[in-house]
């Protein structure tokens, strides 16, 4: 029902969005379905994400939103007891393959933590982290990296005197964007960002959003959030998640102001949640 | 409202009265060793041979044994409780056969240590003929104290926040990658703390190399790991019940008592002042 939703969606405002003919989707998920032992988190979900699109994932707490972010770079993995149903293509790839090397998956799919989590390392060596673990030797080469990230990151300017200090005497809002420094730093082509600016200030939270706009012009972005004006604001596609399953998926604007399901009217309008 | 107060005081008079007790307990011990022990240390008394059937002289032959065989013990104990606390925090999936093995672990480390003597006998000298010696009882005293290096070891592991390990998996290091580069550096300094406190209490220890390798008395220094040794707490041992002429010697048991309470509590020290260094690297 939800596939066919997507497909026969008509639009729209500025008209550059062929959804409905373009299928050359960089993601798609495919009846995927996802256990905590025997609890069922995510039921059966269909979606596909273009290139260079950011997509809002919102829903009350507890609807799946994380985990299934967390699916992208099997990141749940490493909790024991889990299972999946179904497929996630990346750029074509079914990323639960077994021939799929899970490292690589990582490198491709960069994550963003809810809770900033820089490494106790100095500013330079959490960008050139992964670098160095990926094997690169070339000093140079580094430095010029951590530079750029740091620049896409939008944080160079803040840090370029202080590389060599600790990232913890970074505020809030500096560490979030160096996590994101350092996830850019091994060029991956998705993003995921799990409520990124959930523990910043206003003015901390107004740059993550400039940057996620900026960076949509290179990757593919999913986004957790629990703000839905911040979805409003920063995604071209929402999906709207509860009790696991995905109640609709569609172009934000839509979501925001005709919403097809009474349940997602309900949410967005605030009646729960 | 007056009750409540009332309440509260009595119970922070019991509870100093608790803690009070504990240190005198501790003050008048240090007290009597150290008023009875120094009159006996000298120069010769640290670095020379007992003599005239060990009623004069020095304890020198136990200090080196006791270090020897110190060292076997952290030789043995260290990487073996360090590897086990590694694969069991990092790597062993969690269900019951590891819950089982780590409640194993746990029970070890309450086997009285006359037990792992005994075991020490028949694995070490009889069934691997390695005789009584350095080698022997330090093998057995590093098998009594892998049970506190795992558990310490594991729980410094457990400090270090799990974010540290999905940063490193997200950006593509693989599990060995991210535990070596991102969970190791800050766990160590809480792995020595614990080891070297389980090799201070091994040091102290006489049951295990009663048995295993610790000699009455050697008027010469060991040659080989092969050798029987003299340890200090096998030497206080025999000097407080086994020796002829007890009042005489009496001295040169607390003398030895005070040098190896000495010794302890400078490993403790050590193993503070190092979790405290490491510690002040990792803030920075």
């Amino acid at each position: 029902m939800i596939d066919n939703k997507i497909e026969t969606v008509e639009h729209n405002q500025n008209g550059s969005m062929n959804y409905i003919k373009d299928n050359n989707f960089k993601i798609s998920v495919e009846k995927f379905s996802f256990y905590y032992e025997s609890a069922q988190a995510l039921k059966n979900i269909d979606l596909k994400i273009k290139k260079n699109t950011v997509v809002g994932i919102i829903g009350p707490s507890g609807c799946g939103k994380s985990t299934f972010l967390r699916c992208f770079n099997r990141m749940n993995d490493t909790i024991p007891g889990i299972r999946y149903e179904g497929e996630i293509h990346i750029d074509g790839n079914n990323i639960f393959d077994r021939n799929l090397d899970v490292v690589d998956l990582r490198r491709n799919v960069g994550m963003v933590f809810q809770k900033s989590n820089p490494f106790p390392k100095s500013i330079f060596e959490n960008v050139a982290y992964g670098l160095k673990i990926n094997g690169i030797r070339d000093k140079s080469y580094i430095a010029t990296k951590v530079e750029k990230s740091l620049h896409n990151a939008a944080l160079w300017e803040e840090v370029k005197d202080r590389l060599h200090q600790s990232a913890f005497s970074l505020s809030g809002g500096q560490q979030q964007r160096l996590c994101i420094a350092r996830a850019l730093a091994v060029e991956p082509e998705v993003l995921l960002l799990d409520e990124p600016a959930s523990a910043l200030d206003p003015i901390a939270t107004a740059k993550v959003e400039e940057l996620i706009q900026e960076l949509k012009k290179k990757y593919t972005i999913i986004i957790v959030t629990h703000n839905m004006q911040q979805a409003a604001r920063i995604s071209d596609y929402t999906a709207f998640f509860m009790l696991g399953e995905l109640i609709e998926y569609d172009i934000t604007n839509k979501i925001f102001t005709k919403p097809s399901e009474k349940i997602t009217e309900d949410y967005i309008t605030g009646r729960f949640g | 409202m007056k009750n409540r107060k009332a309440e509260e005081f009595i119970g922070f008079i019991i509870l100093r009265i608790c803690i009070g007790f504990v240190l005198l307990a501790l003050l008048i011990i240090l007290f009597d060793i150290v008023k009875k022990g120094l009159g006996v240390i000298s120069w010769e008394f640290l670095t020379a041979m007992p003599r005239n059937g060990m009623t004069e002289g020095g304890i020198f032959p136990a200090i080196v044994g006791t270090f020897f065989v110190t060292v076997i013990t952290a030789i043995l104990s260290i990487p073996l409780g360090m590897g086990c606390a590694i694969y069991l925090n990092e790597y062993a999936r969690k269900g019951k056969i590891t819950r089982l093995i780590r409640m194993s672990i746990r029970n070890l480390s309450g086997v009285p240590s006359i037990v792992y003597g005994l075991f020490g006998v028949v694995l070490f000298v009889q069934l691997m003929r390695l005789d009584t010696s350095i080698l022997s009882a330090g093998l057995t005293l590093g098998l009594m104290t892998l049970p506190w290096t795992i558990t310490a070891s594991e729980e410094a592991l457990k400090n270090v926040p799990q974010s540290y390990r999905d940063g490193a998996l997200a950006v593509g290091a693989t599990k060995w990658q991210a535990i070596r580069t991102n969970v190791l550096p800050y766990a160590i300094p809480g792995m020595l703390t614990g080891t070297i406190l389980g090799l201070s209490r091994a040091a102290g220890e006489t049951a295990p190399i009663l048995f295993t390798g610790a000699a009455f008395y050697i008027p010469f220094l060991p040659k080989s790991l092969s050798d029987q040794f003299m340890a200090l707490p096998y030497h206080l041992y025999i000097m407080a019940t086994q020796h002829h002429a007890i009042e005489k010697v009496r001295p040169i048991a607390y003398g030895t008592a005070l040098v190896l309470i000495v010794l302890i509590f400078c490993m403790n020290f050590f193993a503070i002042l190092a979790r405290y260094k490491l510690r002040k690297v990792k803030v920075e």
